[in-house]
């Protein structure tokens, strides 16, 4: 059975972000997932930073000071190795999940 | 680290809110960035990412509950939990605290002595560097020996301190008494001998004035010396030390010095010193007295083995040049054959070290074994607890608690409980520790150990009480954790006999602890009896009523040929005084310390033997028997043939266990006392000399009046027989008062100095069986507590079986049949832990071994008999059991 957690979502998508992005900054995450869902989902920073602020504190993920390409100085995040197995688990998880939602929403 | 760094940033929450504050303005400023590049104008883009990140303090706040949320926050709460839990059940954290201070604690306290005794550095500069040198195997008896501490001739001293090239320093010390006041009125304190070398060497800073230094050593009149702390303090009042400060030793006004700092308490371990005074160098000093105890420091570019090679190499011309004379050639040669060694003494010297090590490692893994039982007791404790708390756990978890987060919280529960019982203990180990000296002091030696709560101690609780916590906090924790949500809300405590498995877990737990107190009941009988076996031991001489008296005539000024006739005179005086039942002198007190030897020759056999001169009336005195031949009388003197009675050991030693009486014995001839032959003229029994443990050695016995003249000394000791010492000894002081003012008495009980001798034993006995007891009662609790628990999860199971026709005697059968089981398991692994430990201790027992068979029946049996005593109640009150109130509070 899959953890029926939707809320998690937010999770998976900065987890699998940063497994793309190898290291990015906040900024650069909204942005990214913005693109690549072609503006179908932003994530909000008011969840953002809480989110990964708590990923940090669970070893998911960890942070950094570096410099942008545009001279700024930001704050990195990038994957440890507790956040690539929790992402491998949520991304099994997620699709039980959206299998679930689906048939749900097939049924007629 | 996440964890480090909120650690780090505990303390600077403030630093943490700019950090995420910096985070986040970053964020807005790429915002803006990215808005301005595609065109908007940068007023519209602020505007615009202040809409999308909203209210920048609120975000702050948000973020920053986040990381503290998981944080120490979270523990300080589980902190409060658990506090919260120990004040719902006061009783149950009382008696896991007191447990564990009390477990803790001793064991604690023994290390703290064993720290005290053995690890600790002295409190002097770089101690590591401190060596001590000795001869390689020690002296073998040779000249006079002052005591454990005196390794070395003067003469050696002067060769050592011209050559000591891997030494910066060397100096020599010797410990002696000295007596207060004007007239030698006042008490005697204990002094150090130093030469001016000392307290440079050792790095001892002055606490006021100044310390001995090399030019104090010129006279041998005692002027000068320094106070310990303790002494200027307690004696002088802390008054300033100024060139005229002095005060009165054996007579003389002498100038004080300076003072110590409070921590150097000299160089033995158990001892401390009042005063210090320098050495001298007499013109002609004896070859043949081992005195002086040397040491020096290390060069920084030298270690412990190049210095003992460099010693080695230095000595042949070292001996060669300080031989004594008026030993057999055979004696020189050992002598010359002696080799120096340099040995480590950066925790000083202490004879503490060999006389009670093995004592106290055997009492620290004892107490640790008694702390294991009260562990285990603990762990059954919190399951019992655990269990009643079942239903709480398992609706937390089907709440959405992570395993992770409960077993943090059970945790943090036994660690408490550890951390209140380790700091209770760490407080009642120092007056544990002190009863420890004081129960190995006696009246004649006061054991002087700077107890203090150091680094080592302050670890070794810690790790103690981590230990402790981790065994007995693991299986509850993990048991709560497994917890079944599901199956643990719907029964609840119902089940109709439980969980095998929890029982099983509780009934390990009881097997290791009686197999535990198997073995410490094993240790308390065996010390006990051990302990009888010396107490009850007969020496082979008379030991109740029996007064030692030590009369110093030195102030009388009688000349050495005349010392004999006077000790003759005072041993008549001394029979003569009613309510002495018989008086004799000695030389050397039986049982009480001291030895004398001399190298016998018969025949081909060489060796040596101890050697007792007495007058005519000892042997009677102290109860002696004369086996054959005759005792001595007052014929026997220098004038006439040179005599000896001998003991049983002896004869078999020396004469191959053939007759003795009539043989001639060759004694070979040593400083004061010249080649001899003597007549064997008596024969005794065996008696023990000085150690009780010892077999019986070669011993004999010369008359008194034949001792050589050069070796009469100004005093005598006398062995006084009496009905009522006190009265005895009252008479003496009297009567010898009146006829001799000038000589000073002493009188020791020599049963009591035999006693002293076993106050190791004692020692032992008294706490093997004290923890030996306290072991048994930490299982009878247990066993209690675990069978209460089994019978109330079973009450159903009982309640039916009673109603189905069981009869009361099967139902008390069926829980000592358990008992039984446990038993027998208990015993065989304890029986087995016994046999396997057993050798560690042998070398401390007496009469008996570690696997003597009685004492392990006897160890059985009692626990046995406390088992059935702790499952008797229980199993009473499950026969007794109502079935139908049973049933029916389901």
């Amino acid at each position: 059975m899959a953890k029926n957690d939707l809320q998690g979502a937010l999770d998976l998508l900065i987890l699998k972000t940063l497994s793309q992005l190898g290291s990015m900054h906040g900024y650069g995450i909204v942005m990214h997932i913005r693109r690549v869902s072609d503006d179908l989902l932003i994530v909000e920073e008011g969840s953002l930073y809480p989110a990964l602020h708590r990923m940090e504190q669970s070893s998911w993920i960890q942070a950094s000071w570096a410099v942008t390409e545009y001279g700024r100085k930001a704050k990195y995040y990038a994957l440890t190795q507790a956040g690539k197995s929790q992402l491998a688990s949520r991304e099994k998880n997620w699709e039980q999940v959206a299998k679930g939602v689906q048939a749900i929403l097939g049924y007629a | 680290m996440a964890l480090l760094r909120r650690i780090f940033t505990l303390g600077r929450r403030s630093s943490h809110d700019r950090e995420v504050e910096a985070e986040l303005r970053e964020h807005m400023r790429m915002c803006i960035d990215d808005q301005v590049a595609n065109g908007m104008s940068r007023k519209e883009a602020k505007r615009h990412a202040r809409l999308m990140l909203g209210n920048p303090t609120a975000m702050r706040e948000r973020v920053t509950a986040e990381d503290t949320a998981l944080g120490l926050d979270s523990l300080l709460r589980d902190v409060r939990y658990a506090l919260r839990g120990f004040r719902k059940s006061p009783g149950f954290a009382l008696v896991a605290i007191l447990t564990l201070a009390l477990g803790i604690g001793a064991n604690t306290a023994v290390f703290e002595l064993l720290d005290a005794v053995r690890l600790r550095s002295l409190p002097i500069h770089n101690p590591a560097e401190l060596s001590e040198l000795q001869i390689k195997g020690g002296n073998d008896g040779m000249g006079l020996n002052e005591g454990p501490y005196s390794k070395f001739t003067i003469p050696m001293w002067q060769e050592i301190r011209r050559h000591h090239d891997p030494f910066s320093g060397v100096f020599a010390w010797r410990t002696s008494e000295a007596t207060l006041g004007r007239h030698n009125e006042g008490r005697h304190v204990s002094a150090l001998e130093v030469s001016g070398e000392f307290f440079n060497v050792l790095g001892v800073v002055p606490w006021r004035g100044r310390l001995i230094e090399p030019q104090d050593e010129a006279s041998c009149e005692v002027s000068k010396v320094v106070a310990s702390y303790a002494f200027w303090k307690s004696q002088m009042g802390s008054i300033p030390i100024t060139p005229n400060t002095s005060i009165y030793v054996e007579g003389r006004l002498v100038q004080v010095l300076g003072v110590t700092p409070p921590a150097f308490f000299g160089l033995i371990v158990g001892d401390r010193f009042e005063l210090a005074y320098p050495t001298c160098t007499p013109s002609n000093p004896r070859r043949d007295d081992f005195m002086m105890s040397v040491m020096g420091r290390l060069k920084p570019d030298w270690n412990i083995g190049r210095a003992s090679a460099y010693l080695d190499a230095l000595s042949p011309g070292l001996f060669d040049s300080t031989a004594p004379t008026g030993y057999s050639s055979a004696a020189i040669n050992r002598y010359k054959s002696f080799r120096l060694e340099a040995v480590e003494a950066g925790s000083g010297v202490s004879t503490l070290r060999k006389a009670y090590d093995a004592s106290l490692r055997l009492l620290l893994a004892i107490t640790g074994l008694v702390l294991l039982i009260a562990c285990a007791n603990l762990a059954n404790l919190m399951l019992a607890r655990a269990s009643v708390r079942q239903r709480a756990v398992a609706i937390r978890i089907a709440l959405g608690a992570s395993r992770g987060r409960l077993l943090q919280q059970m945790f943090i529960e036994s660690g408490l409980l550890a951390l209140c019982g380790a700091l209770l203990g760490i407080a009642i180990a120092q007056p544990l520790s002190r009863l420890l000296v004081a129960s190995m002091s006696t009246e004649r030696d006061t054991i002087q150990v700077a107890i203090s709560t150091d680094w080592r101690v302050l670890l070794f609780a810690a790790t103690v009480a981590a230990v402790t916590c981790v065994i007995f906090g693991t299986f509850p924790a993990m048991r709560s954790a497994k917890v079944d949500p599901i199956s643990a809300i719907r029964s609840g405590e119902r089940g109709v006999t439980g969980n095998r498995e929890r029982f099983s877990i509780q009934r390990l737990m009881v097997v290791m602890q009686m197999a535990i107190s198997m073995v410490l009941l094993m240790a308390a009988l065996l010390f006990v009896r051990s302990y009888r076996n010396l107490a009850t031991l007969d020496p082979g001489v008379r030991e109740s009523g029996m007064t030692v008296g030590f009369f110093d005539f030195s102030t009388l000024n009688i000349k050495p040929e005349n010392r004999a006739a006077f000790t003759r005179q005072l041993v008549d005086d001394v029979r003569a005084i009613p309510g002495v039942q018989n008086a004799g002198a000695t030389t050397h007190v039986l049982l009480n310390g001291g030895s004398w030897s001399h190298s016998v020759h018969v025949g081909s056999i060489e060796g040596s033997s101890r050697f007792t001169y007495v007058s005519p009336s000892y042997l009677a005195t102290v109860g002696i028997p004369i086996l054959r031949g005759r005792g001595f009388t007052k014929e026997d003197t220098v004038n006439s043939p040179f005599v000896l009675i001998v003991n049983q050991a002896f004869i078999r030693k020396f004469l191959g266990g053939g007759p003795a009486l009539g043989q001639l014995i060759h004694v070979m001839p040593e400083p004061d006392y010249p080649e001899r032959h003597y007549l064997i003229v008596g024969t005794i029994p065996d008696t023990k000399y000085n150690d009780l443990r010892a077999d019986a050695e070669p011993m004999a016995f010369v008359p008194i009046d034949q001792l050589p003249v050069e070796a009469q000394r100004p005093g005598a000791a006398i062995m006084i027989a009496s009905n009522d010492s006190t009265a005895a000894i009252d008479a003496i002081r009297h009567t010898i008062g009146v006829r001799y003012p000038l000589i000073s008495l002493n009188f020791a009980d020599f049963e009591q100095g035999i006693r002293d001798n076993l106050v190791g034993d004692r020692m032992m006995a008294m706490l093997a069986g004290f923890f030996g007891i306290l072991a048994a009662l930490l299982v009878v609790v247990g066993l209690y507590g675990v069978l209460s628990y089994f019978l109330a999860q079973r009450r159903n199971e009982i309640g039916i079986r009673i109603a189905l026709g069981a009869r009361r005697g099967q139902v008390i059968g069926l829980v000592l049949r358990d008992t039984a089981g446990m038993l027998a398991a208990g015993l065989g692994l304890g029986i087995l832990l016994t046999l396997g430990v057993g050798r560690a201790a042998s070398a401390m027992l007496f009469g008996l071994k570690a696997w003597d068979p009685a004492t392990m029946s006897l160890a059985v049996l009692l626990l046995a008999a406390v088992s059935f005593v702790a499952s008797w109640i229980p199993a009473r009150k499950a026969a007794n059991l109502d079935p139908v109130a049973a049933l029916r509070t389901e």
